[in-house]
């Protein structure tokens, strides 16, 4: 495992990554989900909406960091909040 | 098909699982460490932060290799799709001559990279090659290492020569799954060639061409070993494309960080370009046939 | 149905344009077959030339390469394939590239059926998007993945075996193998499966016995592909191996040296790599056609 070069930010990133796809497992497990329509042009499923939102959250943090003086936590605030959004309406 | 749903089917996924993830997440990770850090062994690392992917994002060289890298994808698909259309319309129904097309058009295919690299620098060479020297008997001064408008027609010549065929050989099957009444149907309405094609061929063809076009713009979008052989990158960098850029810097300079930035990248733009084609053909076949296909 | 004589000025118009109409098209179509042909040749000449080319200069001496340029060999000479099979460095290549296709070939192929079969008869939490992800293995330039699979392997003592390149190909080939199989098995129906579990048979006894014998043809163009993509890979075989397991392909980078680069030899491997393409093409050359629409259409 040393060879991997661990640090503690990509250790949490991973971890939270990890635990998201447990519950959504979870999730579908207790209540299915149901394939609809919101504001995007397609009807999705949690498990789409969700793709699509750390598609999304990880390009907004790109354009961020390179493109932008911003600081990352507030890339980070904006992807959740567009996260939720997606969630909920998308 | 109607699925039945059942939850155990996740034991027969497992194997596959596991060594898919052995392969692909591991070293994914991996690249996610290595690209948060200036790396140069396991015990002498430095976090860097977001600095690699700020650096990489306004590199203007590989800002440069990436736009190249759509130009090029884009053209050797607008040139090989029609082309392969066209070829598949040409070939015999059957018989030997379709046997022996179909061993031909598969040749190319089977060829390592490396070698398709070597065969076109053998026939394009202007001392020793076929067209080099034929090129230049009528009068052109063609020559790659020099030309950048030569090295890229070559290139593509290339690309066309090698891939076509898969084009090629996914539409002949796919024609060949229509059945004759449809061309009966076709020749009682009278209907021109034009009419056969959009309204009989095509649609049939749809959904090898999704497969054609989705491998095609992969493999074009990670073209390494073909043009490394041929050109070098060269002349200067105008034939350098993505793949190479990042070879050249996490084998060659060995800086693992940017090299791991960049990757990430690279990777979140092929993601996103089939996701959107993945999804958007998905669509359209569900509208086509509501009782739910594959 | 007779012909019957005409009979009224206006049938007779109608048969006499019926028939110039018939001669219009047999004269059009034997145009258009020539048309035909003779694009069809155009294009596999451009296919052929270059590997006609390459079995040329393969056949010729290097300063024949160099001294005169000729459209077939003049003194054909077979030294550079000698050359070849009585280095073991340079054979050693081609048993090396062989051994780790042939070994992906088989554990992609034993972990790509029941994991297609899952998908072509069930929905389980996950499926679409597992789909996908398998998916995007095919996307992954193998650029990313050089340095920590050189890591990897090393630190599981793999490095320069043929194990670890047989591995590093199934991150490509397990997806495809699986996205082929899936359309094959879809297009099995359904009513097969139920009426084996009626008469008894387990599902593995099932899946053996019945099941794949039904999809042969779909699993021997499955081997060609996984062959295919295995065979033709370079950068990940390269950097994983040393001496050991050196695939042809990269030994092929050594006919470069500081007097010039061996364009004999270096052609005469080339023609050799693609001899086993050749044999395994023959072998499915029925199944092609249909393979190619990978049971989809």
């Amino acid at each position: 495992m040393e060879w991997m070069v661990w640090t503690l930010p990509t250790a949490i990133f991973f971890s939270v990554i990890a635990a998201i796809l447990l519950g959504m497992t979870a999730w579908e497990l207790v209540s299915p989900t149901v394939e609809r329509r919101g504001f995007l042009p397609i009807a999705t499923t949690r498990g789409d909406r969700l793709f699509i939102g750390l598609l999304s959250a990880a390009y907004i943090h790109l354009v961020t960091v390179g493109f932008t003086e911003l600081s990352i936590w507030f890339a980070l605030g904006i992807s959740v909040l567009w996260l939720l959004v997606l969630m909920r309406w998308g | 098909m109607n699925k039945v749903y059942n939850n155990r089917a996740w034991f027969l996924i497992l194997p596959m699982l596991l060594l898919v993830a052995f392969s692909a997440i591991i070293p994914l990770m991996t690249v996610v460490n290595y690209s948060v850090q200036d790396v140069f062994d396991a015990q002498t690392r430095f976090f860097t932060g977001t600095e690699w992917f700020e650096t990489m994002l306004n590199d203007s060289a590989l800002q440069a290799a990436l736009l190249r890298q759509f130009a090029f994808s884009f053209t050797v698909l607008a040139i090989e799709v029609p082309l392969g259309i066209g070829i598949a319309l040409l070939m015999p129904k059957r018989g030997w001559q379709a046997s022996a097309m179909l061993i031909l058009l598969t040749l190319p295919l089977l060829i390592p990279w490396n070698v398709v690299g070597s065969i076109w620098q053998l026939f394009t060479r202007g001392d020793i090659g076929l067209m080099g020297v034929g090129i230049r008997e009528l009068g052109y001064a063609y020559n790659i290492t020099r030309n950048p408008t030569d090295a890229w027609a070559t290139i593509v010549l290339m690309d066309v020569w090698h891939w076509t065929p898969l084009i090629a050989l996914l539409c002949y099957s796919g024609l060949r799954a229509i059945p004759d009444a449809y061309y009966q149907a076709a020749r009682i309405d009278r209907a021109s060639k034009w009419a056969v094609f959009r309204y009989i061929q095509l649609p049939k063809l749809t959904n090898v061409l999704v497969i054609g076009v989705l491998l095609r713009f992969m493999h074009s979008f990670m073209i390494y070993a073909e043009p490394f052989v041929l050109t070098g990158g060269g002349p200067g960098s105008s034939t350098t494309f993505l793949s190479q850029t990042l070879t050249t810097m996490a084998i060659g300079q060995r800086d693992l960080g940017p090299s791991a930035a960049f990757s990430l990248i690279y990777f979140l733009i092929i993601l996103l370009v089939c996701w959107v084609f993945y999804t958007a053909i998905m669509n359209s076949q569900k509208d086509n046939t509501p009782q739910g296909g594959a | 149905m007779t012909r019957s004589v005409p009979t009224t000025p206006d049938s007779v118009r109608q048969q006499a344009a019926e028939a110039s109409a018939k001669r219009r098209k047999l004269a059009r179509s034997a145009t258009v077959r020539w048309r035909r042909r003779t694009l069809l040749g155009l294009y596999l000449v451009f296919v052929l030339l270059p590997i006609y080319w390459l079995l040329n200069l393969s056949l010729q001496s290097n300063s024949e390469i160099l001294g005169t340029f000729s459209f077939w060999p003049q003194n054909l000479t077979l030294a550079n394939y000698i050359g070849i099979f009585t280095d073991a460095n340079w054979y050693m290549g081609y048993v090396n590239s062989l051994a780790y296709v042939l070994m992906n070939m088989l554990i992609s192929i034993l972990v790509a059926l029941p994991a297609a079969y899952a998908f072509s008869r069930f929905k389980f939490i996950g499926d679409k998007h597992l789909f996908f992800w398998l998916l995007t293995n095919l996307m992954a330039p193998p650029a990313v993945f050089l340095l920590p699979y050189f890591q990897l392997y090393y630190s599981v003592g793999l490095f320069d075996t043929h194990v670890a390149v047989a591995l590093a190909h199934c991150l490509f080939n397990i997806p495809l193998a699986v996205w082929i199989l899936e359309g094959f098995m879809s297009s099995v129906p359904k009513e097969v499966d139920e009426t084996a579990y009626i008469d008894g048979y387990t599902f593995p006894a099932f899946f053996v016995k019945i099941f794949i014998p039904m999809i042969r043809s779909g699993i021997g163009v499955t081997l060609f592909f996984l062959f295919m993509f295995s065979w033709v890979e370079l950068l990940l075989s390269r950097t994983l191996t040393a001496t050991n397991a050196q695939p042809i392909a990269s030994i092929m980078t050594r006919t470069s040296t500081a007097s010039g680069i061996d364009w004999g030899t270096l052609a005469a491997a080339g023609v050799l790599t693609i001899i086993p393409g050749v044999i395994v093409v023959y072998f499915v050359r029925n199944h092609i056609a249909k393979g190619f629409a990978l049971g989809r259409t």
